[in-house]
Formats: C-alpha cells, structure tokens, sequence
C-alpha cells in the first residue's frame, strides 16, 4: 500500500528529495507538502539576481504548479505546521489543517538572526531570506533613498549590490574588520571593499551597532561610537540560524540544528530532517551543495534502495554580484604549519591565494580572476601532491605542462571526476556521457538532464566548454532563434550586420545577408523596415509596401475592414473647439462609432477607407494630427491634473506629458510605446505600469520603465531620479533612442529591458553622462525625419492610390 | 467571360495591390516584386479579411486581420491553414490591365 509522506517546508533541500524519491521510487508514497511561504519551490539563491533587477520571480521557480499535479503531490501554500504529534503521528497548520503520515520530513530551513538591539522591530527594518522580503526592499528601494545593511556577509553585500542597482544610497555595516571574513582572508577582503566601494556603495568596518532609531519608521542607526548614519531601509544579515522550534517541541533531539545521523534520520526512527535545519556529524551547513546531498541520501533511505551515508566536504563561496569575481574554499588561516603561494596583480585587480600544508592544497582564495576555481579545489579534494608543479600552480591549470593558455584545453584536460558543478556536486564525466547518452545539443538541455549549473548558475561557463568539448561543431553555443524562415540570423544579428556592412535597402539587406526567399516574408519585411528607418534616418527611403496595413494607411484596420481614425490629443488635454471639429466630422462622415480610448483620447471607428483623406482633411483643418494609434511608435503620453489643479501636485505632470509628446511624436520604435506622467505617488496616471512613466515628487522626476498592462502585466523598474523636466526629457529620450537601437522589432520595452538587464540600462542611462548625450542626439537628429503629419501628407496628396479602388465595374446597361 | 480593362499596370505599385469594386464585391489586383499581376477575391477565406491590404511577398499575401499567408497563384491558403479565394484570370495588353469578369459586368466609365 502507498505511505503517507508529509513535509514540512517546501525549500530547496526537500524539493530536490521530492525529484530523486520520484525518480527511484515513483508511487511509493502519497505525498503531502506544508509550506509557510504562499508559494511553489524556488531558486533561493537566485533571488539576489530577482533584488538586481537581473532576473525575475518566473525565470527562477524550480516547480511550476503544474509539477505539483503532474506528480500527484499536494502543496498546502502558506501554511505552517505548528504542531507535531508524534504519538498519533499527525501535524497541524496554523490554518488548522491536520494530516497524519506514515513518514515525515522536516525542512524548515534557517531564520535569520536579529541582534537584539533597541529599535530592531521598527517598521522599515527587513531580514533577506525569502520573495517576501526581496518585494519589501523593492517597494522601499521605490520611495526611500538611503539604506543601510548591517551585516558584511555573503548576503548582505548581495543585498547591498541589488539595493545599489535599485538606485538606493547603500552603506554596508560590518562588525569584523575585514568583509566576509568568514570566507576571504584580509587581503582579499579588502579588495572586496575596494571593488564595493568603487561602485558606489560605502562600507564601514569595525562599526558595531547599537541601535536602530526612530519614530515610528526607521530614521537611521546608531553606532557603539555614537555615529548616526540616517537610512530610511535597514536590513540586518548577520547570520542565520537553523530553524529548530518546531522538532524542540516535538521533542525531537536537537543541538545547533535537528540532530540526525549521517542517513538523514532524526532520534524518531519515522522522521527525517534536511537542509539547513538539520545537524548531521556536528554540522550545520547553509549553502546548498551539501544540502542536496541530504536530499539525495533521505530519498534514498524513503525509498529503501541503499545504505548511502552523509559525508562533509568543503563547499566554495562565491558572491553572486555581476562583476565582482571571487572564489574561496577550504582553510586558509595562517599557522606555524602552512606554506601559501601569493599572487598578486594589482592593475588587473586579481589576488590569488593558494595555503598549502605538507605540499597539499588546504585552502584557496581568488579575486579579480576565479577560472581556475574549480581546479584549485579539485586537487585539494583528490589531496594531490603539487610539489612538481609548485613553481607555475599558482598561475592555474593551464600553465600546467605546457605554455598553453587555451581555456578550453584546460577544461579539456581536467580528469573524469573534477567537478563542475558546485551546488550539485556534478562531475565532468557525468556531463558529458550524459550529453552523449541523451544526444543533448542546447545547455537547457544538460541543465535538465544531470542539473549541472542550474542553480546558482556560476559554472554554466564551464559547462558551455564541456558541450563544445563534446559535440564540437554541432553545438552552437549562440544557437539564436532565426528572424523567420527566410534567413537563419536572428534579429541581433541583422541590426548588428546592417549597421557594420553599411546596408541602406532591403534588397541590400537580404542579398548581403544571404536571405532564402527572393522578397522575404510579413515578418522580416516590416523589421528590416523598421532596422533601416532607426539606424539611417537620413538615408533611407521608407518602404511602404514592408508596412503593416495600419501604418500603410495610417489608421487601424477594423475587422469589417473599415477603419479607425485616433487623433493626438496633447497629453490627454482637450478643448471645446477640438470636441466640436470631431462632432462635425462624425456627422459629416456618418461615423458609426466614437469611442473613449484607454490613452486619454478618441477614437472614431467605422470609416471607410475612400473616406479616410477627406477626414483627415476636417480634422487637420482644426488643428489635429495622427495619433499614431497604429504605429509601432509612439502612441500616448497619459498625464494627471498635477500641479494646474490638484491639490497634492508636485509639479506640472500635465505639461511635462504634452512636452515629451510633443518632442517625440513621430518616431517609430521596436514596438509600440506609451508614457505617462502622474503628478505625485498617488500615480493617476498609471505611469508605474508604462513602456516609460514618470512619479512627479517634491524634489524633481522619478523615471520609470519597463511596465507592462496588456499580456503581461508588470510594474516598472525605476530608472533614476533627476531634478528638472529638461533633465527628465533628455533621459527619457536617451532612454528611448537605446531602445531603438538594441530593441527587436515587436520587442517591448519591458522584454527588452529583460534581456539587457536593468543595471546595464541604468549605467548607460544614468551614470554615463556621454552615452546619454550621444543617444540623445541622434534621436533628436532622426526626428528631423519623422516629424511629418502622415495624415497631412495624404490629405495633400500622397500615395493617393493608396485609398481609391482601381476601378469600379457596373452591370452591363442593356442599352449598351 | 469578357475581359474588361481595369488600368494600367503603373497603377500598382511593385509588392502592392489595388482593389476593383464590383456589384459582386471587391477583387484585389496584386503585383509581385518580378511584375507578375494576380487578381483573386479581397475576401479571406478564413473571415473575410480585405486580402488586398496585405502584405505581398514572394507569389503570395499575408492576410492583414489574422496572417493566413494565400497562395496568389491558386487562391489557396498555404501552410497549415485549409481554404481558398476565388482567383480571377488577368492578363497585361500593352501596358493595360484586364481581368475576365461573369458576362454580365463591365466597365461602368
Ligand atoms: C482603442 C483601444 C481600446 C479602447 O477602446 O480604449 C485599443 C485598441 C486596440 N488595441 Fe490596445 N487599445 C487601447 C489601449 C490599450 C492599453 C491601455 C493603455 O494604453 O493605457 C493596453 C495595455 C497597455 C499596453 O500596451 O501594454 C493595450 C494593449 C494592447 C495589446 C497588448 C500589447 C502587449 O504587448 O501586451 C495589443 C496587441 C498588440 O499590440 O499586439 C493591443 C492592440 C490593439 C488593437 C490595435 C488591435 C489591433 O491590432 O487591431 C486595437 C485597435 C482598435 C482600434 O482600431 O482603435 N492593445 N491597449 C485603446 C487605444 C489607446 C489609444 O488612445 O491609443
Ligand atoms: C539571498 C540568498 C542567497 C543565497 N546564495 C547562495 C549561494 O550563492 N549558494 C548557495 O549554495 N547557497 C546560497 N544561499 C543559501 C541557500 O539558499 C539555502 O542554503 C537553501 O535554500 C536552504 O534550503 P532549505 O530547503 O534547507 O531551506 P529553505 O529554502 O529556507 O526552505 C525552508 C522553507 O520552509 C518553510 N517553513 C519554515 N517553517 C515552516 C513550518 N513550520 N511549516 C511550514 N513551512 C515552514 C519556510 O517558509 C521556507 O519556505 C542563499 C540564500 C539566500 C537567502
Ligand atoms: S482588448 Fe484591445 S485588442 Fe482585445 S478586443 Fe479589446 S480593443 Fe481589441
Ligand atoms: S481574415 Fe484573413 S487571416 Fe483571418
């Protein structure tokens, strides 16, 4: 008969038992899962990326729901057990649901540590453990400008750095003298500093803190030496400690952690502990290497297939911060016994650490340059003696035995069972028989199959080498999607290729470019269009027939086959001489329909396409042009009363919304774009959820990007804040014009911004004042192109046989 | 059948496409990239989309409304779509175009 099996806590550590017990074992147990968290199982190391704005909550969600009803396991989301009965072999949630088991499994994880200091309660004061608290800091990051993290650990510089790249003033706090002292040595702990420091972020060592004050929210922290440091966000990380409550109660035995034996049993011979929460050999482990080794063992031992036993090992450290590389495993105190081979390059930022003892590596430490990572800790695993290589070791693997520098002959020449993969405990050997055995060709592939950098992602490097090593030509590690059928270059290629080959016409474009077809497809024509319209304002001539209907005829064809006609309504504003010229011209034209739009204007739907000049003709007659309802271009800047009238304005949302639309009509982009402008946080003008909004405050503009409110919904990344409306034009613009020129065509901002990643979006924007200027002129240079009422043009005369039949042909008059 | 004269072929530009109005609806008058002139029913088989607003390449054009891609020469939908427009025979005299139309329509001008 199948067994009940209930878990408590739905972390990384029992979600991966879960995949080994299905493997082994699939049906033995009827499975039940408790987690406090409101959510599926996911990456937790990934969210520092989440914090970043590298990643998002989807891009690291390791079962979806749907794995949940593949697999037959019940998930209680936002339910924690309070209780355990183990005479009646029952548990209960805090939301009084009960469940008995036959089997249980505890992995409830760690709570992070608050030091009990005055004002650790205060509102605005956040641990980093789950989503929950990644979303607090990216609210505070949203409205709050000085932050302070206590705690100079591995996540609280993650949690600084993503604070940084929020855009928040970010002081990091540290009570030893040196940053992550735990895993780094002096000297590579401040380098560390350094790098942090160079980036922004300030860093105080030896600052111990007293209190955290305030009046009612966080104003700041108060230093043992009396210093003040204001901050609006504090988050303590200083440390983590196992999540034990629950097992005490129950009164299971329990040390630092849930005590179990090497086989993942707790002192209950029907319950097992794993994770961070359990104790194994006098351990408690917090990174997940060894964590899944338990998962691996408690399956099996679920499962009845073996005698596997828990055994310690060193895991390296690595700080996930984009652009700050270190590395550091093992034991690297310095002592009477030990020997250490230093090297140091100062101009490159690179310090290489290996401590020896009795001519076997014991420890290692790498900054500036982490590559031979891997090869250092292999051979400190396998207890080589480097004494015929102690000379060149320390230059890493490929100094070895030869003067080669060839990255991929040195991953060529690792042995079978170097590993890989860190967090997986995945070796060479494993990776490549199974490429070979399972005919793998992409890395999504090899990461589902042997899990080799899937979760902290930091080997993937590594592990590209191997596939290449493996399959040779037939992997292609920039494998890109195809524009479509015609061409096998994806979009970056072609807009790259157009813009270095100097290609100024389509049929430039596909002879040059290799195209399959002999005049390309409804796909690729309009990109291609829209690639050499961007990158040749003056140059070249728009090729209509590559248009959409809609921007052919500049007006939205309607499923009847009439169309629609949208004018600009500056920022939403209208006046009663506006609104009389449309009444006129729907009663003139018999327009059968007048809507209100979503973008703060109206749309007059219904009109043939004969009629469409002589409406334009009436509406430009009173003042109107296109709105480009149609265009992948701008459309709608939406705005707020703002300061004209209401009374929490902070400044002119109005204005500046007909400004920006009034400065950037015309202009084509990847895909549609639409602004808004509120006037204060109250954000009536739904700026949060634009291509790019602005929050109007007290102290000037706060930009806004990257919102989405049609198939997906979203909210936007903050940009930065600046301090005048010519300031807020000028980045919104430059903005504008990077999207432009990297985005794909139909390509929003927000997929956009995704695959660029928000930092670098941020550097170019904010922090490199000649990259803004430069994208900001060639804008304002291609304006000088676009700016053309498309409606007036027509009604002057322009593609007239666009809206005419060719001819019309009559019943024969019988007469005739 | 009479063959009815319907303009010139300048009035098309190259990879567009004209409509003729007729008491039996619209026909859309195509021309390709290579000057080969196509003229089918502007009504898309799958629901009614005006074919002549599409985008034309190769001997075919996109639908506008749901991208069916029709076959010019056979008035077939290609691909994985089922179903087929009207063609109508076309043929350039001199500069001038003229498709075949029912016996009892002719130019009315
Ligand atoms: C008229 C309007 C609805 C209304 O009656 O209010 C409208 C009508 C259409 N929308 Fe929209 N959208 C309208 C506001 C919106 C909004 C709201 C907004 O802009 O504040 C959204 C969500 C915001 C966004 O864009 O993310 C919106 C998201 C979409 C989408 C989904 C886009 C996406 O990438 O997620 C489409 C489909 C597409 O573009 O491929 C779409 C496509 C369309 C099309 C163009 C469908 C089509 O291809 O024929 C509709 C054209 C009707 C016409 O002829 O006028 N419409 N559409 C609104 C015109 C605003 C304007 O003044 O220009
Ligand atoms: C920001 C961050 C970055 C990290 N980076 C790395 C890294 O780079 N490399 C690395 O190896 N490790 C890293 N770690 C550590 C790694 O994420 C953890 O070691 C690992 O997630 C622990 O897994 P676990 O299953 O033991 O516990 P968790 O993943 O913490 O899961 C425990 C779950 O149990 C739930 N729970 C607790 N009590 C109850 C209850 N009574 N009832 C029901 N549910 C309950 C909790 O809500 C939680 O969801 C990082 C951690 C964080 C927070
Ligand atoms: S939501 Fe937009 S696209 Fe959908 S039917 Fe309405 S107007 Fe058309
Ligand atoms: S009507 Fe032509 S594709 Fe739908």
């Amino acid at each position: 008969m199948t067994q009940k099996l209930v878990v408590i806590g739905n972390g990384m550590a029992p979600g991966r038992m879960l995949e080994n017990l299905l493997e082994t074992a699939p049906g033995a147990y009827e499975v039940t899962i408790f987690n406090a968290e409101p959510r599926v199982n996911y990456d937790r190391i990934m969210l520092s990326p989440v914090l970043s704005g590298e990643k998002s909550y989807d891009d690291i969600v390791i079962h979806g729901d749907g794995w949940y009803i593949d697999n037959g396991v019940t998930l209680y989301k936002g339910h924690r057990i309070v209780a355990i009965d183990r005479a009646a072999k029952t548990v209960t949630s805090d939301k009084g649901v009960t469940e008995n088991y036959d089997k249980l499994v505890i992995a409830t994880g760690s709570v992070p540590f608050i030091i009990p200091v005055p004002g650790k309660d205060l509102p605005g004061v956040l641990t980093y453990r789950d989503l929950d608290d990644v979303h607090a800091m990216m609210l505070a990051a949203q409205s709050r400008d000085k932050a302070v993290v206590i705690g100079g650990g591995l996540l609280g510089l993650e949690a600084a750095a993503g604070l940084k790249a929020r855009g928040m003033d970010v002081t990091v706090l540290h009570v030893m003298p040196t940053l992550m002292e735990r895993q780094l040595d002096p000297a590579a702990g401040y380098l560390l500093q350094k790098a942090l420091e160079a980036r922004g972020i300030e860093v105080l060592t030896r600052a111990n803190t007293k209190a955290i004050i305030g009046d009612g929210k966080v104003e700041g922290v108060e230093l043992a030496d009396g210093t003040i440091i204001p901050a609006t966000l504090v988050v303590m990380a200083v440390g983590i400690r196992p999540n034990t409550a629950l097992a005490k109660d129950a009164g299971l035995e329990v040390g630092r952690g849930i005590v179990t034996d090497d086989k993942m049993l707790t002192s209950d011979p029907d319950i097992f502990a794993l994770g961070e929460c359990a104790e194994v050999g006098g351990n408690v482990y917090g990174l997940v290497a060894p964590l899944y080794q338990m998962a691996r063992i408690a399956a099996v031992g679920l499962a009845g297939t073996g005698q596997d036993r828990f055994v310690h090992s060193e895991t390296p450290t690595k700080l996930k911060v984009t652009g700050i590389d270190l590395y550091s495993v093992g034991d690297f105190a310095d002592g009477k016994d030990r020997e250490e081979i230093v090297l140091r390059d100062a101009s490159a930022g690179v310090y290489k650490r290996v401590i020896l003892r009795d001519d076997r590596i014991i420890g290692t430490v790498l900054f500036g340059d982490t590559a031979d990572g891997g090869w250092f800790a292999d051979l400190q695993k396998k207890q080589t003696d480097i004494s015929q290589m102690r000379d060149t070791l320390i230059f890493g693997q490929s100094f070895q035995g030869g003067p080669s520098a060839d990255p991929l002959a040195a991953v060529a020449a690792l042995s079978d069972d170097a590993e890989i993969c860190g967090c997986n405990g995945i070796c060479k050997g494993q990776i490549t028989s199974t490429i070979t055995s399972k005919s793998l060709t992409t890395l999504d592939g090899v990461r589902a199959h042997t899990k080799a950098s899937a979760s902290c992602g930091t080997c993937t490097g590594l592990v590209e080498k191997l596939m290449v090593l493996t399959l040779g030509d037939a992997y292609n590690p920039a494998a890109v999607t195809p524009m479509c059928g015609c061409t096998d270059l994806g979009h970056d290629d072609v807009r790259r290729l157009i813009v270095a080959k100097g290609l100024k016409t389509i049929p430039a474009v596909m002879q040059e470019l290799e195209w399959k077809t002999s005049c390309g497809c409804a796909k690729c024509r309009p990109a291609l269009n829209y690639y050499l319209v961007c990158d040749w304002p003056a140059d070249y001539a728009d090729d209509y027939q590559s248009r959409f209907i809609n921007e052919r005829a500049h007006a939205n064809i309607q499923k009847d086959g009439t169309y629609s006609v949208v004018p600009r309504m500056w920022g939403g504003m209208t006046s009663s001489k506006e609104l009389r010229a449309i009444a006129d011209v729907v009663d003139k034209f018999s327009i059968p329909a007048v809507k209100v739009t979503g973008g703060q204007r109206i749309d007059m739907l219904g009109i043939a396409k004969e009629d469409l000049p002589a409406v334009w003709a009436d509406l430009g007659q009173a003042g109107f042009v296109s709105g480009h309802a149609y265009a992948k271009g701008l459309r709608t800047v939406k705005t707020c009363v703002g300061t004209d009238w209401c009374r929490f304005g902070t400044q002119d949302s109005t204005g500046l919304g007909i400004r920006i639309e009034k400065f950037m009509w015309g202009s084509w982009t990847p895909a549609k774009l639409k602004m808004g402008v509120s006037g204060c946080p109250r954000n009536c003008a739904e700026a949060t959820c634009k291509d790019i909004g602005v929050i109007c405050v007290d102290s000037g503009f706060e930009i806004h990007f990257a919102g989405a409110a049609g198939l997906d919904i979203k909210g936007t990344e903050i940009l930065g804040q600046v301090k005048t409306e010519d300031d807020a034009l000028v980045h919104i613009v430059a903005l504008t014009q990077m999207y432009r020129e990297q985005g794909r065509y139909l390509e929003r901002i927000y997929k956009w911004a995704k695959r660029i990643g928000v930092a670098e979006i941020r550097r170019q924007i904010m922090d490199d004042a000649d990259k803004r200027q430069a994208y900001y002129e060639r804008f304002v240079f291609s304006q000088k192109f676009a700016q053309v009422d498309p409606w007036e043009e027509r009604v002057s005369g322009k593609d007239k046989h666009e809206f005419r039949p060719m001819a019309t042909v009559g019943y024969a008059q019988a007469a005739e | 059948m009479i063959w009815t004269t319907i303009g010139s072929t300048d009035d098309i530009p190259r990879r567009g496409a004209r409509c003729v109005a007729t008491p039996q609806g619209k026909i859309a008058v195509f021309r390709t990239a290579d000057d080969q002139f196509y003229a089918i029913d502007d009504h898309c088989p799958h629901k009614g989309g005006p074919l002549s607003q599409g985008i034309v390449h190769g001997a075919a054009v996109t639908c506008p409304l749901h991208n069916w891609v029709i076959s010019l020469e056979t008035g077939k939908a290609l691909g994985a779509d089922e179903g087929s427009v009207r063609t109508i025979p076309i043929r350039v005299e001199n500069g001038a175009l003229l498709i075949a139309l029912d016996a009892q329509l002719q130019a009315a001008e």
